[in-house]
């Protein structure tokens, strides 16, 4: 039992005991983190993936301000009783716009991670102004304050910089014409096909059923893309990741 | 009224002897045995006077520096036992003020579950995906993965309904309530879809909400045969992206100004009227004229609806924007005068057609069928 032996100087000596395990904490870290920047196969390609828009982004800001992950996940497992509720299980590369990712770890209400065209914009905005009104059995608190909060992008041209500080590919063109597209995007009136162009797929109405923009209207613009931007038709799961 | 403590009983010889103990007066009121009011603050003195002494007594000959000490006996003998064998327990040495720590072994059960969680995790890391190399992961000896799995457990139900799905989806949608089989089938994993995707606007029990319509009742916005709720199920209704969706849009008669605010309130009244509820009915009188204007392009001219359109029957007294199931004035007012209308998402591209059909065959057996 000589290892033991010495065991007991690192027992006795509390800086070495920190370096020790410091150490080991490293090694755990680098084995788990690592390999994750050189696998190829850690993030699946897939068709129709693109950056949030301007609105969706900043709905998704409010998502995160409102704690919304503290309730739901936005990670569907492969499981089958999931898949079968949610729709397919979820992608890697679905989160590959997320700073930071929406996965969450607790499941007090459903999963949003595919909520995206499930339900209607009117259903979105009774339930989030009062749960209760669609869904009696819901614990959920109402956000109906969010029809009162107008938004207007000031900042949301640093807030797409700040995105493609860490990776996010917001060209030049979607930073300069960010503002616009913002307001772009809440009004059914609005010339939609630079927004398109930018980002295509983008659902362009008045969210909120009100006038001006709102943090309702983002944070609905937000919800309805939610898992809706991967194209399943023309993607074939690797069985072996 | 005298202060208590200023009584003072004459202390008996019993008393006399316990000041004299705790070095107290036995003539001052304040100090004495005999005043039961000075009772508790005597028993602390007493009480702080054994602590301090039995501390004094107990203080270890060497606080400072003190090195465990293996070879002194421990007080008492600590024994366990090993199957019928009683042992003495060894001290490990360890000593801090006069506690020693005793050499007991983990409890065996525990370490037996600790050896077993170690061992399944080597297992676990051999046998499925776990280690992380150069190129990829080691794929495990069971040559499984999660998505494997999923796939198929979904392929393996897939196939067993396979034989009855595909039915479903081919025969002639008013054939499916004369097959048993088929309608058995339908209504429980129509039941099972309603559930996932339906309830949470229409209620679980397909009561609906306000704003959302009941499925109970016979009372239907497009039409209630099977071929009516299937189409609805497939293209939703005002769905964004469907272009065979059903479609009809209320005019916003206040917010646009197609109606000054008073012939709103004549033709509230009139709506009133038309279900048999309170109304003015010298409103409701004018109120019929701009009716027959504006609204039964739609609602007809006596008010039932049409179904080509979506337009509810506003004779009867189910009202999709309800209140507690009624319309009140305010809120038929409000609907006039806003305009709202709902949106429901098009499922053709979310549920296969077998679920689609099963659960507008479950709509349709809910008891307002047609």
């Amino acid at each position: 039992m000589a290892l033991l032996d010495h065991h007991k100087i690192i027992e006795k000596n509390a800086t070495l005991l920190l370096v020790f395990s410091f150490l080991v904490v490293t090694i755990g870290g680098i084995v788990q983190i690592a390999p994750l920047f050189y696998l190829e196969n850690t993030i699946e390609k897939v068709e129709g993936m693109r950056p949030y828009t301007p609105l969706e982004l900043t709905g998704r800001d409010i998502y995160v301000r409102e704690g919304c992950y503290t309730c739901h996940s936005q990670m569907i497992r492969p499981m089958r009783d999931e898949v079968e509720r949610y729709g397919h299980y979820s992608l890697a590369a679905e989160s590959m716009y997320d700073h930071p990712f929406q996965w969450g770890s607790k499941r007090t209400g459903p999963d949003l991670a595919r909520v995206g065209g499930r339900y209607s914009d009117e259903w979105h905005i009774d339930h989030l102004v009062n749960p209760q009104s669609v869904v009696p059995e819901s614990i959920m608190p109402g956000y109906g304050f969010l029809l009162n909060r107008p938004i207007d992008a000031k900042y949301i041209e640093d807030r797409l910089v700040a995105d493609r500080r860490v990776g996010v590919p917001y060209s030049d063109e979607m930073l300069a014409e960010a503002r616009a597209d913002f307001v772009a995007q809440a009004d059914p009136d609005a010339d939609g096909s630079d927004l398109e162009e930018r980002y295509p797929g983008a659902q362009q109405r008045n969210f909120d059923r009100q006038p001006g923009v709102t943090e309702m209207d983002a944070l609905i613009a937000y919800l309805q893309v939610l898992g809706t931007m991967v194209d399943f038709s023309t993607f074939q799961p690797d069985q072996h990741r | 009224m005298a202060d208590p403590k200023d009584e003072n009983p004459t202390p008996t010889p019993l008393d006399r002897q316990v000041a004299e103990n705790l070095g107290v007066s036995a003539d001052d009121p304040h100090t004495s045995p005999a005043n039961p009011e000075n009772r508790i603050s005597l028993e602390r003195q007493a009480a702080d006077a054994e602590n301090a002494e039995q501390i004094l007594r107990n203080v270890p000959e060497n606080i400072v520096g003190v090195k465990p000490r293996a070879d002194r006996e421990p007080r008492r003998k600590v024994t366990r036992r090993v199957g019928k064998k009683v042992v003495e327990v060894q001290s490990t040495g360890h000593s801090w003020d006069g506690i020693e720590e005793y050499d007991n072994p983990l409890p065996r059960w525990w370490l037996w579950t600790f050896y077993v969680t170690i061992a399944w995790a080597l297992a676990y890391a051999l046998a499925f995906p776990a280690v992380p190399l150069l190129k990829g992961t080691t794929q495990g000896f069971l040559g499984t993965t999660p998505r494997d799995e999923v796939a198929r457990e979904i392929q393996r139900f897939d196939e067993a309904n396979a034989p009855i799905e595909t039915r479903l989806a081919a025969v002639d949608l008013t054939e499916i309530q004369g097959d048993p089989d088929l309608l058995n089938y339908a209504n429980n994993a129509g039941a099972a879809v309603f559930r996932t995707y339906c309830a949470q606007c229409h209620g679980s029990g397909a009561g609906g909400n306000p704003g959302y319509p009941s499925l109970l009742d016979n009372d239907w916005l497009w039409g209630g045969s099977i071929e009516d709720i299937h189409l609805t199920v497939m293209h939703g209704i005002r769905s964004p992206d469907d272009g065979d969706t059903r479609y009809s849009e209320m005019p916003r008669f206040g917010v646009d100004g197609l109606l000054e605010d008073q012939q709103i309130d004549e033709v509230t009244q009139f709506v009133l009227s038309l279900s048999g509820q309170p109304h003015d009915q010298a409103a409701a009188e004018a109120g019929a004229v701009v009716f027959e204007e504006q609204c039964i392009a739609c609602h007809a001219e006596d008010g039932t609806g049409d179904r080509m359109q979506g337009a509810p029957d506003l004779t009867d007294a189910v009202w999709l924007y309800n209140v507690n199931g009624q319309a009140d004035e305010a809120t038929i007012r409000r609907i006039i005068h806003d305009g709202p209308f709902g949106v429901m998402p098009a499922w053709a591209g979310r549920l296969s057609e077998s679920h689609i059909r099963a659960v507008a065959t479950y709509v349709h057996g809910l008891g307002g069928g047609e």
